[in-house]
């Protein structure tokens, strides 16, 4: 964990100013300090979107960089949010698991509706990670291959084995999107 | 096979597959709490010592720290079997054991007072494997067991408690063998099943006397029997298991972190959480058991077993709660694959100062049959036979038996599983690959490929008793009480899919409660194997019995016999004249109609798996990959298809096939730290790193489930390792013995490297 033994080490943070952030869409001003609600210097974004903001889909398992289940996007990137410091996030613009379906119509992203119909989970524990990272690659490869996919997951831990379900779920998108680019059916979930 | 079920064998999505999928669904640290406090384990540095003195005044000083507890503060409570271990102790017997507990405003702070307390030790010399344990004079883990040999049997299993195998006469048995073997084979990689959510737990007291405890747990309403003991039968305990971030089997008992946050929240008046962290997970919390077997066996020449004797160590790190249940439990799982006469398999159970062993996927059998087959290997060698047709022949049939847990013999009643290892066998091709002991089946350069075979069953697919209540609802809604926490096997939705086929109403219409013993009957867990068949036939029961009493209700008001009548999407219906009907809403909405169901214990019944492995090994570097997986069984009635179909994936990870290849705790044994307790250093199995799997199902109808079925889920695990050692030594040509078949183990069976090198720069080669 990145926040032993730092309590007498706080600083005078009054001076210090908010942290502005985006998340699913939304803008956050995160007041640095101490106090409850308030963003402190040692804090992760993990910490910070889980207990700060209530946004407990985003999953700790290590947190240390080692499984992947604390993956959101950042700036259109996946990122290991346990091991980032939310001081460090000021001006950027995040999406966690819960930002994922339309934030307006509440209909679910592709991705998560194919993680139901091929019940791409077990116990469901590193799910959000693996679709957050999976999102991320299918924006910045809409159509990859299966070794592209492993490539691009092979950071996530899944103790259940539901790979190659999950690897079923992910093509299944690739492959629907595909077929609307050429023109073709219009997709019906992810079978 | 074709069945008319509605809902029972057809796909469907998991009840909370929307919930996962959006990040909604509530893990234990998920859940909130007002006016929380945070707990935190101060843990011992060394592998065995004697708490001299403990100052906690520096850490009780630091600014929002509650409560400061250690061994002194602490009555006599204690878990473990025999019940010998206490929460917090004056002696600390592993790296890692607990030394004082804190409470505090934040998770910060409770770190900082951690590191406040100031403990003088007295080191003492320490065992960290069943050889130093058992030497005469070893440093004892205990004073109550000065040779490290902890009492046999389990009371929760009856006075006759299954401690070993004594049957028949072995010296006749060997007489009539045609080859004899004999030897030492273990399995003592301890590896760790890891589920991804920690292990955890939250307690609320309440004056004078009660607890409410949530859990990250297996088994909700056995975490309020199990501290109803550890607290000396004084507590009224609540329950609660939220979902559950995998298990494996391990989280079938937490009581440790459990206790820790009940004592913490008497001392506080507060809520409290503790929280491990992965460290603390994999350093303190419960790995598979050691095993390790020195037996013989005798054989005639078609394969027909005459005689097993020999002793079973099992190194059960510093305590054990579950170990004498593994066992009896692995002890009758191995007379289930190896129906042989004449027995005499002892057992010693050995305390070692290490992180504790208990319950994992395979709870014992997966264990002593990994250690039992690289012996049996070497007998089918010398009869020259092919262990595909030893392990068919010799695997449990009808009219065959085997002692079970409670000491008690069982006939066997269920179904021959050959069909489902021949078309296992088929569909891996194992025909055309067996070319015979250490002969690889393919060679291309360096690389070599070999293949093997295991096998597994289980007879605790009906172990235990399970409860449930169904409420009908006179929408045409039903209600499951169950005290079942979902924990990745999707048998919550199964139990939804079971009521809805016997009430013949849509699994959407059917609410569960939550896993809370408050609200719901007793229930084990969905332990071992025996979600589908001990708890699905409780729900079940509790269906039938609501029906039974809305046709009872209906009758009168239809003017024919309960017997005339049936029901379908909540319409009550005379069966030989549908059109005479009844709604549900006639019961009203101030009746309520409760349905009762309970399992009652049957050991008769075993589930079955095969699995055959075809590995590459690379002679130049060591490594071993694996090629193709077929897992081959027979369910008697698929539930869901692709929840089966993940459980099935599942024999990889979980300290499943991986524990031969890749997986294993490493203890230094200067020290007794474990050195890769992290997810980094501890290896498990990645997305680019994917064998081809086909699974063979077949639907043969068991004769006792109401649909037919027999669970399977936790066994995937379970035959893959060995057959990865017999893989390995035909492709390479030589013997290979320990797990995991690391480069360096196959390097030096090949004299690539010394022999003598040790394997690590800690205990090997000792």
């Amino acid at each position: 964990m990145a926040t032993k033994n730092t309590h007498q080490k706080r600083k005078k943070t009054q001076e210090l100013r908010p942290i502005s952030l985006t998340i699913n869409g939304r803008p956050f001003e995160l007041a640095q300090g101490s106090r409850l609600g308030e963003v402190e210097a040692f804090h992760t974004l993990s910490h910070t979107l889980r207990e700060t903001l209530g946004l407990t889909g985003t999953k700790i398992s290590c947190d240390n960089g080692a499984c992947g289940a604390c993956t959101v996007i950042m700036q259109g990137k996946p990122v290991l949010s346990c091991k980032i410091l939310t001081v460090e996030c000021d001006g950027k613009s995040i999406t966690t698991i819960e930002g994922l379906r339309n934030q307006e119509t509440g209909e679910l992203d592709p991705l998560q509706q194919a993680f139901i119909d091929y019940t791409a989970f077990q116990c469901g524990f590193c799910t959000p990670g693996i679709i957050m990272t999976a999102r991320a690659l299918l924006n910045e490869n809409p159509y990859p291959t299966e070794d592209e996919i492993k490539e691009a997951l092979s950071g996530n831990f899944c103790r259940c084995i539901s790979q190659y379900q999950v690897i079923k779920a992910v093509k299944s998108v690739s492959d629907d999107a595909l077929a609307v680019s050429r023109g073709g059916y219009q997709p019906a979930g992810g079978k | 096979m074709g069945n008319n079920y509605r809902y029972i064998g057809r796909q469907s999505p998991r009840r909370d597959a929307s919930d996962i999928v959006t990040g909604a669904t509530q893990y234990l640290d998920d859940l909130k709490f007002q006016n929380l406090l945070y707990g935190k384990v101060l843990r011992s540095p060394y592998a065995h010592a004697l708490i001299k003195d403990i100052d906690k005044s520096k850490a009780e000083k630091l600014p929002g720290v509650q409560a400061v507890l250690t061994w002194k503060d602490l009555p006599d409570y204690r878990g473990g079997t025999p019940r010998n271990v206490r929460i917090l102790d004056k002696k600390v017997r592993y790296v890692g054991d607990a030394v004082a507990l804190v409470a505090a405003t934040t998770q910060e702070i409770a770190e900082e007072a951690i590191s406040l307390i100031a403990v003088e030790y007295e080191v003492l010399p320490a065992v960290f494997d069943i050889d130093e344990a058992l030497r005469p004079g070893a440093p004892a883990v205990y004073d109550e067991y000065p040779d490290n040999i902890l009492p046999g049997g389990t009371i929760i299993y009856g006075p006759n408690c299954l401690k070993g195998v004594v049957r028949g006469d072995v010296d006749k048995g060997f007489a009539e063998a045609d080859v004899i073997t004999e030897g030492t084979f273990g399995y003592e990689n301890i590896p760790n099943a890891m589920p991804p959510e920690s292990v955890a737990a939250v307690a609320q007291w309440e004056e004078p006397n009660k607890v409410t405890v949530w859990g990250t747990t297996q088994a909700p309403y056995m975490d309020k029997v199990t501290l109803f003991h550890v607290f000396n039968r004084q507590l009224d305990i609540r329950t609660i298991g939220p979902q559950c971030g995998g298990g494996f089997g391990t989280k079938i008992m937490c009581w440790q972190v459990q206790s820790y946050a009940v004592v913490l929240s008497k001392a506080t008046r507060r809520p409290v959480k503790v929280v491990f962290t992965k460290e603390e997970h994999l350093a303190s919390f419960v790995l598979r058991v050691g095993s390790r077997i020195n037996a013989r066996v005798g054989m005639k020449k078609d394969g027909t077993l005459t005689a097993i004797k020999g002793t079973w160590y099992v190194d059960t790190g510093y305590y054990s709660f579950t170990t004498q249940a593994q066992v009896a439990v692995g002890s009758g799982e191995l007379m289930i694959m190896a129906q042989c006469p004449n027995w005499d398999l002892k057992n010693i159970i050995v305390a070692t100062n290490r992180n504790a062993s208990g319950s994992t996927r395979g709870f014992g059998g997966q264990e002593l049959k990994c250690s039992f087959i690289p012996l049996l290997c070497l007998a089918m060698e010398k009869a020259g036979l092919d262990p595909f047709e030893v392990l068919k022949k010799n695997f449990v049939k009808p009219g065959g038996g085997y002692y079970w847990r409670d000491g008690n013999w069982f006939n066997y009643r269920g179904i021959d599983f050959s069909q489902a290892m021949d078309k296992g066998a088929e569909t891996f091709g194992w025909k055309d690959k067996w070319k015979g002991w250490l002969k690889a089946s393919a060679v291309n350069g360096s690389k070599r490929r070999g293949i093997g075979v295991g096998v597994h069953g289980n007879a605790d697919v009906g172990e235990d008793a399970a409860e449930a209540y169904v409420q009908l609802g006179y929408n045409g809604t039903a209600t499951i009480f169950l005290c079942v926490a979902e924990h990745g096997t999707g048998q919550k939705s199964n139990y939804a899919k079971m009521a809805a086929e016997v009430l013949q109403i849509p699994p959407e219409n059917i609410s569960m409660t939550p896993a809370d013993s408050l609200v719901t009957p007793f229930e084990f867990g969905p332990v071992g194997s025996r979600g589908t068949y001990a708890i699905g036939s409780a729900v079940i029961n509790a269906a039938e019995d609501a029906k039974r009493k809305l046709l009872e209700f209906a009758a009168p008001k239809l003017n024919v016999s309960p017997e005339e009548l049936d029901t379908a999407d909540g319409v009550v219906f005379v069966k030989d004249n549908p059109e005479k009907t009844m709604k549900w809403r006639a019961m009203g909405n101030d009746r309520t109609i409760l349905g009762y169901g309970r399992f009652e214990p049957d050991f008769t019944m075993c589930n079955c798996m095969m699995t055959f492995v075809e590995v590459e090994v690379d002679t130049e570097t060591g490594k071993v990959d694996l090629v193709h997986v077929v897992n081959a069984t027979d369910v008697g009635q698929v539930i869901d298809p692709q929840g089966l179909e993940g459980q099935l994936n599942g024999c990889f990870g979980s300290a499943g096939i991986d524990s031969a290849i890749f997986e294993e705790t490493i203890i230094d044994h200067r020290t007794g730290h474990i050195v890769n307790a992290n997810m980094i250093d501890y290896k498990w199995r990645t997305f680019s790193d994917l064998p081809r799997v086909d699974h063979v199902v077949l639907e043969t109808p068991f004769p006792t489930h109401r649909f037919h079925a027999i669970g399977v889920g936790e066994v995937a695990t379970s035959p893959g390792p060995s057959a990865v050692l017999m893989a390995v030594s035909n492709a390479v040509g030589k013997w290979l013995y320990e797990y995991p078949v690391t480069p360096n183990r196959i390097l030096k069976a090949l004299g690539r490297i010394d022999p003598n090198v040790s394997n690590r720069s800690n205990g090997e080669g000792r």
